[in-house]
């Protein structure tokens, strides 16, 4: 029988794919691409715990929420993502050092 | 097995093998396109948790709309003669180290953990009952985030758009 820990399961294996990601990859885009596998991750457990409670809503609102912010973050990042490529030609994320002091 | 577990199971290995995919394969329009297989399988996954809404929300604003900017986002910076499109990978080793590290952590906490949960709940449609939530005990938090996306992408444009010379002064 499928039970809370499975979801939870499931989950912890995304969330670990998207560390890998953010940790390996240099590539801006490919870090969103690891970012959102994280918000989705996140968003799983919030509608896991929420299936498996007795306040039933409470978090597949969370997650709903959750949704809006991560396509607003994804918009921005790709933006500056854009802007970084136009000014210096890459998006390797270890180039992108200018700002710093 | 019931029906229930062996869709759980599929479901649950499509999503797992679209985010591997995704993470290790060096082509990153390959990786866009395996974060779809990953995007479906957490839809199916909230579909099983019997979270209706938020599965075609998930198809929806994930699938049709972030997807789509990461596909962009591959395209709009590499120059369209680079068919390669590969992505370096640095420090798979700790990486790796990391990611298990987070792994075994994460699925020791969901396995001995005693979760007060609840037996069976009834399966019910919750469209009607998260609007009814967003409108009255959760109308600032909705009113709020709304806002947030409304600067957040007026700001995307304003930041994402190309510098065209503007008449008189430009720079």
């Amino acid at each position: 029988m499928v039970q809370l820990p499975h979801f939870l399961t499931v989950s912890a294996l995304l969330f670990a794919a998207g560390v890998f990601a953010v940790v390996t990859r240099r590539n801006a885009v490919a870090l969103l691409m690891g970012v959102e596998l994280m918000l989705n991750a996140a968003n799983l457990n919030f509608a896991a715990f929420s299936r498996f409670s007795h306040n039933a809503l409470d978090g597949q609102i969370f997650a709903m929420l959750s949704i809006v912010t991560a396509a607003a973050e994804v918009a921005v990042a790709l933006a500056i993502v854009l802007n970084i490529y136009r000014n210096i030609e890459t998006i390797d994320a270890d180039r992108a050092g200018d700002l710093r002091g | 097995m019931n029906a229930y577990d062996l869709a759980f199971y599929l479901i649950a290995a499509m999503a797992l093998v679209g985010a591997a995919i995704t993470v290790l394969s060096r082509r990153l329009v390959y990786a866009a396109f395996n974060l779809l297989l990953a995007f479906l399988g957490v839809a199916g996954l909230y579909a099983l948790l019997a979270a209706d809404f938020l599965a075609i929300a998930q198809v929806i604003v994930y699938v049709g709309g972030i997807l789509v900017l990461l596909l962009f986002g591959v395209m709009l910076t590499h120059r369209i003669y680079d068919t390669t499109l590969k992505s370096v990978r640095v420090q798979p080793l700790l990486g790796g180290l990391v990611a298990a590290g987070v792994a075994v952590l994460l699925i020791r906490v969901a396995w001995n953990t005693p979760w007060n949960t609840t037996p069976e709940l009834a399966r019910e449609p919750t469209t009607a009952k998260i609007g009814e939530a967003f409108m009255k005990h959760y109308v600032f938090p909705f009113e709020f985030v709304s806002l947030i996306l409304l600067v957040a992408l007026i700001g995307a444009a304003l930041i994402g758009r190309s510098r065209a010379p503007k008449s008189g002064n430009g720079r």
